[in-house]
């Protein structure tokens, strides 16, 4: 059977660096999984080879069964497979609304069209005046992305990403930078607005891998060291040894 | 379009279906769609056409009619230029290639209609010169816009002075140090119109001023219009989002490339020569640069004063002085410092303060600013002044007019004068533009909160 999202001995060298050092990882559709790992494990190059921003050194990406490493990020997306960014990744200089419409544009077919005018497409508007209301910006509609505050601007990244209507959808750190409070919510809006995908996201937060995830995948110097259901995730030995026990899990737990 | 051809414009935006969809997401039907005519923009569109068309009715001297002739075109060029620079963020040092090639290649055009190889009537010609200014868009444009940024901007540069350099190895097309000229009076007169005379030259022009001008604003609402914003601001998630930020800045160069085109024959029909080494030089490209950037980048008509103050200053300010590229240069050099935005930015800023009903406590510190800037400008153009004289026309005396005041280079009062008129200018205009600042933040300050409190309202 295909996999919405597989990984197969994917390896990324810097140099003489080995970042990426053999990952193996099978995502079924609708699936939502946490990848976690101590700072440097490589999760966000991992993101990066998927979504095209990076070139593996060897090995296979497949999406639905389908070849997409060595593609540039814009074929990956178009064929469904979309991102957000750690560092919040908007179009600051347009409004809110324009920048989920220009998120909606090519899923409905518009491409590089320049013979008709936005305003005209209503199927794109109703789109992105529903997007409005997903990520709760409808009062900041014609506000521009530069003016928002930072909670405004990363639910808005979300609202970007899911906009193109992709199946799958990797979260780069959803709620970094966020209060408590914040986050609470954030995890609540990326839970409603995810329905249905497949759904992969680097975190942090502890509580919020096990309040997310159906699955979690501990990355370790660039390996897959586990990848099962958060209650075995936590009983691993091999887990507890490498990264939840270590000083960075304390840190991390003590952060929040 | 045909989907709403049917409705009189106010209809509720969905199908059945889709309202009972949204009925069960506990949100009402939030938006209704009535924009049959947008009163605004049909007022100022109908301002543009009947101020195109009376200008050479109040302005009718000869050198007025040539000045708006020039504008007409130039018009079209700096918006051409700002969908590069200000829509897409690419800041071209070239962009005379294209308005060149699109000027040489209807000169031919010209020539071959009137030997009658070509059956061209003038009023095409525009187009000759707008499709020859896209071809070399699709042929050049490429590789410029492989990249964007500096990379792209070094790319026009070098493409900008291959082209000028090669112009002078093939004489027989671009005519070589003298360039070519045309007659634009050949064949059969169009709709009675030979385009000999001036005024009809320059109702050739204004023709498709207008329309460029529009097809270029439509343009700014089309996909690709909005998506080239979207490379502009942030090329990388662009790619993320399943757009090839390449083509869209290749398509959006094409584009710049035609209405440049059509700039440039446009120009060609006015003067009958075309010039390799002005119409392709880096310097052309430069100035297409500047004045779009003096005019304000940042909004679509910002181009359209910057075309205009290259004419002013072309043809007045360097009647006027010698000097005028240091008066050029200076203004420049405080335009980037001090309102980047250009001057449209600049008149966009006042109208929100006035629209929110603040402008009254400006007019007194804007008097003030002229009058304090009138008294720095007149002491530091008395001291270039004489400067100019005392390097270019010495041999003419000492004495020179400077605004029907008479100064003499060899007396230490007009040195002291001017420096003194300098220095009060300066210490005036300083003391009002801090009173300036500070009135003009309190008044932001406010607005800022009244757009906070129509938020939450």
């Amino acid at each position: 059977m295909t996999h919405a999202l597989e990984l197969r001995a994917l390896r990324k060298n810097f140099g003489k660096t080995e970042i990426i050092r053999g990952v193996d990882l099978a995502v079924e559709a609708g699936e939502r999984v946490a990848i976690i790992g101590p700072n440097g494990a490589g999760k966000s190059t991992l993101f990066n080879l998927i979504s095209g921003r990076l070139e593996p050194t060897s090995g296979e990406v497949l999406l639905h069964g389908q070849r997409i490493d060595g593609r540039r990020p814009y074929e990956i997306n178009r064929l469904g497979l979309s991102r957000s960014f750690q560092i919040t990744n908007i179009f600051p200089k347009l409004s809110v609304f324009e920048n989920l419409r220009c998120g909606v544009l090519w899923s409905l077919g518009y491409r590089y069209s320049f013979l008709r005018f936005l305003s005209n497409l209503d199927d794109a508007n109703e789109r992105t005046e529903e997007l409005l209301r997903q990520v709760h910006l409808e009062k900041k509609r014609d506000v521009l992305a530069m003016n928002l505050t930072y909670a405004e601007q990363r639910a808005l990244e979300i609202g970007v990403t899911i906009a193109g209507g992709a199946s799958v959808i990797l979260l780069d750190e959803p709620t970094a930078g966020m209060s408590k409070t914040e986050t609470a919510h954030f995890i609540a809006l990326i839970k409603q607005v995810t329905v249905g995908k497949t759904l992969l996201t680097v975190e942090h937060d502890m509580g919020v891998v096990f309040g997310l995830a159906d699955k979690i995948a501990v990355v370790v110097y660039g390996e897959v060291i586990a990848f099962d259901t958060p209650a075995a995730v936590r009983a691993n030995a091999r887990v507890q040894e490498a990264y939840l026990g270590s000083s960075v899990a304390d840190a991390q737990a003590g952060g929040h | 379009m045909t989907k709403n051809v049917a409705h009189d414009g106010f209809e509720p935006v969905g199908s059945p279906a889709g309202h009972a969809e949204r009925a069960r997401a506990s949100q009402p039907v939030a938006y209704y769609r009535f924009k049959p005519w947008n009163i605004g923009r049909v007022l100022i569109w109908t301002l543009f056409a009947v101020g195109l068309i009376v200008a050479p009715l109040i302005f009718r001297s000869s050198l007025a009619l040539t000045m708006l002739s020039q504008i007409g075109y130039l018009v079209i060029i700096c918006l051409s230029y700002n969908i590069l620079l200000g829509q897409g963020g690419m800041l071209s040092f070239g962009h005379a290639v294209y308005t060149g090639m699109g000027a040489f290649i209807a000169v031919h055009a010209m020539n071959l209609a009137t030997k009658g190889a070509v059956p061209l009537p003038l009023v095409t010609i525009p187009l000759v010169g707008g499709l020859a200014g896209a071809g070399f868009a699709i042929l050049l444009g490429y590789v410029t816009t492989k990249k964007s940024g500096t990379t792209f901007a070094m790319i026009t540069l070098g493409i900008g002075e291959l082209v000028a350099a090669m112009s002078l190895m093939f004489p027989g097309f671009f005519g070589g140090e003298g360039g070519v000229t045309t007659n634009r009076v050949y064949g059969t007169p169009f709709l009675g119109l030979t385009f000999g005379p001036q005024i009809q030259v320059y109702y050739l022009i204004a023709a498709y001023c207008f329309v460029s001008t529009a097809l270029m604003f439509a343009f700014t609402g089309t996909p690709l219009g909005r998506m080239l914003n979207a490379v502009r601001d942030n090329p990388e998630r662009v790619e993320f989002i399943g757009y090839d930020t390449q083509w869209v800045r290749y398509l959006a160069f094409i584009i710049a490339g035609f209405f440049a085109g059509i700039g440039g024959a446009l120009a060609s029909i006015n003067f009958e020569i075309v010039n390799s080494s002005d119409s392709l030089s880096t310097i052309r490209s430069g100035g297409y640069l500047l004045f779009t950037f003096l005019g304000g980048a940042t909004f679509f008509f910002g181009p359209m004063i910057g075309a205009v103050l290259l004419v002013l200053a072309s043809v007045l300010l360097s009647e006027l002085t010698k000097a005028w590229l240091l008066y050029l240069g200076l203004v420049f050099l405080f335009m980037v410092m001090f309102a980047p935005g250009g001057i449209a930015s600049l008149i966009m800023m006042n109208l929100r303060v006035a629209r929110f009903g603040k402008f009254h406590r400006l007019w007194g510190l804007y008097g003030a600013l002229v009058l304090t800037g009138a008294v720095m400008v007149v002491g530091a153009a008395a001291l270039v002044e004489m400067i100019y004289h005392m390097q270019l026309n010495a041999a003419l005396g000492p004495k020179l007019n400077f605004m029907g005041v008479e100064l003499d280079t060899s007396s230490v009062a007009s040195w002291a004068g001017a420096a003194a008129l300098l220095v009060v200018g300066v210490a005036l205009v300083e003391a009002v533009r801090r009173r300036f600042v500070a009135v003009w933040g309190h008044a932001q300050e406010e607005i800022e909160l009244e757009v906070k409190r129509r938020e939450t309202a």
